[in-house]
């Protein structure tokens, strides 16, 4: 079966200020040759620390940005080679939410005309539909009928993000990339809003990217995730097999700094990373983690070779994955 | 994380309230704030976004002074009411008896000058010693912070730090003239996972080493259960409950510290649907006469005579474990004391 959404080795690299765009050398590789798939229905987290290139992968999927090099596909048909009748279909079907939904309202138009606004665009809804289709579409995102006529200063940060789904389901698509939705949520709020996502998932089939920082949002939520780390997948593959048994050192530490909200958890296996991100603009040549990872520094020298050598690549883009779970378990069980 | 043993409160603050007049009305930001704290604990203040957790802090910091904020109550450190000092004897408490971090620690740095210098200089406000003898001091103090190689690292400008190492920094300056409390506002909300759990673990190091007290700021249940001992979560601006870290959490008594609790997802558990807590915080230009959870609350039917709707609950409780709601004082025959 055809995925509905598939990434391959996707990349952008922006030019950097200093020395000039040369491709191939400088910039900074925002996303570097990534692959994933999405299937119709199914959720995939996409999940890292801040500029790892998340936001990037989502607005090179929006077509806001055009990508170095690389394929997407949706339902089969490559999106470099749609015309522009076609283009159009494809911003139909594929719709996004953001981070920030004060950011992504125009302050001066009401609520009402926000979710109306992608239905007179693409005219696909008679004229005189439009307002009744709003008036469902704010009925099934939470919104009363009065907020109709209402700005968006008057709203609450969740009911924003409600407005902004709204939106984001005006036009039926069938694949919503949701750019970190309820990160700037409070904890009680991001529950109804996660709640929200995933009853329109199960009434009208839709996928999601899910794009987020936060790992228990995105374990309660994905179907599949993918970690990334300096614009590169570090792991790849079902959420249970991710959390439950991560395998790549970066996943096993991010894992274990996640504050957990119970203070009798055992605490005593914890992987502590060393140091800051290296930045985009340079980063470590072969592995992308090896001037953090825990095991690298534990490796015999021709292993340890092989880390600045070559990339590693595949759903464990890790060299010496047999070995990683051993040694994290010796060091960190002081 | 060890409670110590036989602590006197060294902080005290008894029914604090802040309010701000503002062109739609009055603001009640904070409704009524009480605390404890032990010398060497530390305690978390948690709640939503706008519960008042910042404005408490500016309040002890002594930040609303001479402000058009009004500031009842009492903010008593080793005995000494704070709320009524004047802005000028606050001075000699702000930095050298208390100090602060905060989430964006930019603002709180001088972009123009060297970290090195801004914590020496930092030190020599409250101790009279030479320039080189605080330089030295602030090389040290970077180098106790973390920070790899301190000494050429002084001479280096905020921006030229990474978000964490800047964090770092900040830490250094405010610990520099050992405070006894310090108040750390989402010191690592800005940060990425596996440098919040650096910045963590150095704060509980530094804390076991220096034995200051500290009141950590955060919306973050998780943070709470990994560095403090005390918890007190507000709402409205109030605080509705307080207890040592591992009571909260095995028997959370507040219904509003119940539904946080249970409406945060966990990487410890999947479940197949979360509970969040139905509608808003109040506004805090025109508060409600009964409590301020009422319309939120699942558990008013239990509270005879709508005293919820009309009548504010106390913070009471036993066993060191206070929580502001009127089940806390619900009798056997069904009535609610007043
Ligand atoms: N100077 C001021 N004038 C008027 N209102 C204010 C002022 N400072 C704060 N407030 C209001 O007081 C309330 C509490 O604010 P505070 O900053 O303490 O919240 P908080 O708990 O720190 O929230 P967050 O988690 O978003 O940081 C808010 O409603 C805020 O808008
Ligand atoms: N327009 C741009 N020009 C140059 N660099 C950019 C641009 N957009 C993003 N970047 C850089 O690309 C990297 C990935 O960014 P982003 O995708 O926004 O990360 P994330 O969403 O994972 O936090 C970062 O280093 C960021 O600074
Ligand atoms: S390839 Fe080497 S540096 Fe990269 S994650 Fe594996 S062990 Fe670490
Ligand atoms: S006083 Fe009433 S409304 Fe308030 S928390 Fe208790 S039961 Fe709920
Ligand atoms: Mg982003
Ligand atoms: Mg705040």
């Amino acid at each position: 079966m055809t995925p509905l959404l598939e990434v391959t080795d996707l990349t952008k690299h922006f030019p950097t200020r200093s020395r000039g765009f040369r491709p191939g050398g400088g910039g900074i590789k925002a996303v570097d040759g990534v692959s994933f798939s999405v299937d119709a229905g199914q959720t995939l987290g996409l999940v890292g620390e801040s500029g790892c290139g998340k936001s990037t992968t989502g607005r090179l999927l929006m077509r806001l940005l055009e990508p170095t090099s690389g394929s997407v596909r949706l339902d089969g048909r490559e999106i470099a080679e749609l015309r522009s009748s076609e283009l159009q279909e494809y911003r139909r079907r594929v719709q996004m939410v953001f981070q920030n939904p004060s950011s992504s309202l125009n302050p001066r138009q009401s609520v009402g005309s926000a979710i109306a606004a992608p239905l007179l665009a693409q005219r696909i809804t008679p004229a005189g539909g439009v307002k009744a289709k709003v008036r469902d579409l704010m009925d099934r995102v939470g919104l009363r009928p009065d907020h109709y006529n209402r700005f968006p200063h008057e709203f609450s940060g969740g009911q924003k993000q409600r407005v902004g789904i709204a939106r984001a389901l005006a036009l039926d698509p069938q694949l919503i990339i949701c750019d970190e939705p309820v990160s700037a949520l409070d904890v009680s709020v991001q529950a109804q809003v996660i709640n929200l996502l995933e009853d329109i998932q199960r009434d009208t089939g839709v996928a999601y990217l899910f794009i987020a920082h936060d790992l228990s949002v995105v374990q309660h939520f994905a179907d599949r995730i993918a970690v990334m780390y300096l614009g590169k997948i570090m792991e790849y593959g079902d959420t249970p097999r991710v959390f439950g048994a991560p395998e790549h050192p970066y996943t096993r530490a991010l894992l274990s700094a996640v504050p957990q909200p119970d203070p009798a958890a055992d605490r005593s296996g914890r992987i502590r990373l060393k140091g800051d991100l290296p930045s985009p603009a340079d980063p470590p040549r072969g592995c992308v983690f090896q001037s953090r990872c825990p095991v690298h520094t534990q490796l015999d020298p021709q292993r340890r070779r092989l880390c600045s050598e070559s990339v590693p690549s595949g759903d464990i883009a890790c060299h010496h994955a047999d070995v990683a779970a051993e040694m994290l378990a010796t060091t960190t069980s002081r | 994380m060890t409670t110590p043993e036989a602590a006197a409160p060294m902080l005290a603050i008894r029914d604090l309230r802040v309010s701000f007049p503002t062109d739609d009305g009055v603001v009640h930001a904070v409704n009524g704030m009480d605390l404890t704290l032990a010398r060497g604990e530390t305690v978390g203040i948690v709640g939503e976004s706008g519960s008042g957790k910042t404005v408490t802090s500016q309040a002890l910091m002594g930040l609303l002074k001479d402000t058009a904020a009004e500031v009842t109550g009492q903010i008593l450190l080793d005995g000494q009411d704070l709320n009524t000092l004047t802005e000028t004897r606050m001075r000699a408490y702000r930095g050298k008896k208390i100090a602060m971090i905060f989430q964006d620690p930019l603002s709180a740095m001088h972009p123009f000058y060297p970290v090195g210098a801004q914590i020496a200089e930092a030190y020599r406000v409250h101790n009279d010693v030479s320039k080189k003898a605080a330089a030295q001091v602030a090389v040290d103090m970077l180098g106790r912070v973390g920070i790899p190689d301190p000494k050429r690292r002084c001479a280096a400008y905020p921006h030229e730090f990474s978000g964490g190492m800047r964090q770092r920094a900040m830490i250094a300056m405010a610990l520099v003239c050992e405070p006894e409390l310090l108040i750390a506002d989402e010191p690592t909300t800005a940060l990425d996972v596996t440098v919040q759990a650096q910045i963590l673990d150095l704060l509980n190091e530094l804390q076991d080493e220096t034995g200051t007290s500290v009141i950590l700021v955060t919306h973050d249940l998780g943070v709470v259960a990994e560095v403090c001992h005390q918890v007190v979560v507000m709402y409205g601006g109030e605080c509705v409950e307080q207890a040592t870290v591992a009571k909260l959490f095995e028997d959370p008594r507040h219904p509003y510290t119940q539904g946080l609790l249970a409406s945060m997802p966990s990487l410890a558990q999947r479940s197949e649907r979360l509970n969040p807590i139905p509608g808003f915080p109040p506004s805090l230009l025109a508060l409600p006469n009964g409590c301020l959870f009422a319309d939120r609350c699942p558990k008013t039917h239990l509270v005879p005579d709508d005293a919820c709707g009309t009548r504010r609950p106390t913070l009471t409780g036993l066993d060191g474990h206070p929580s502001r709601c009127h089940l806390e004082t619900l009798q056997p025959t069904g009535e609610v004391a007043r």
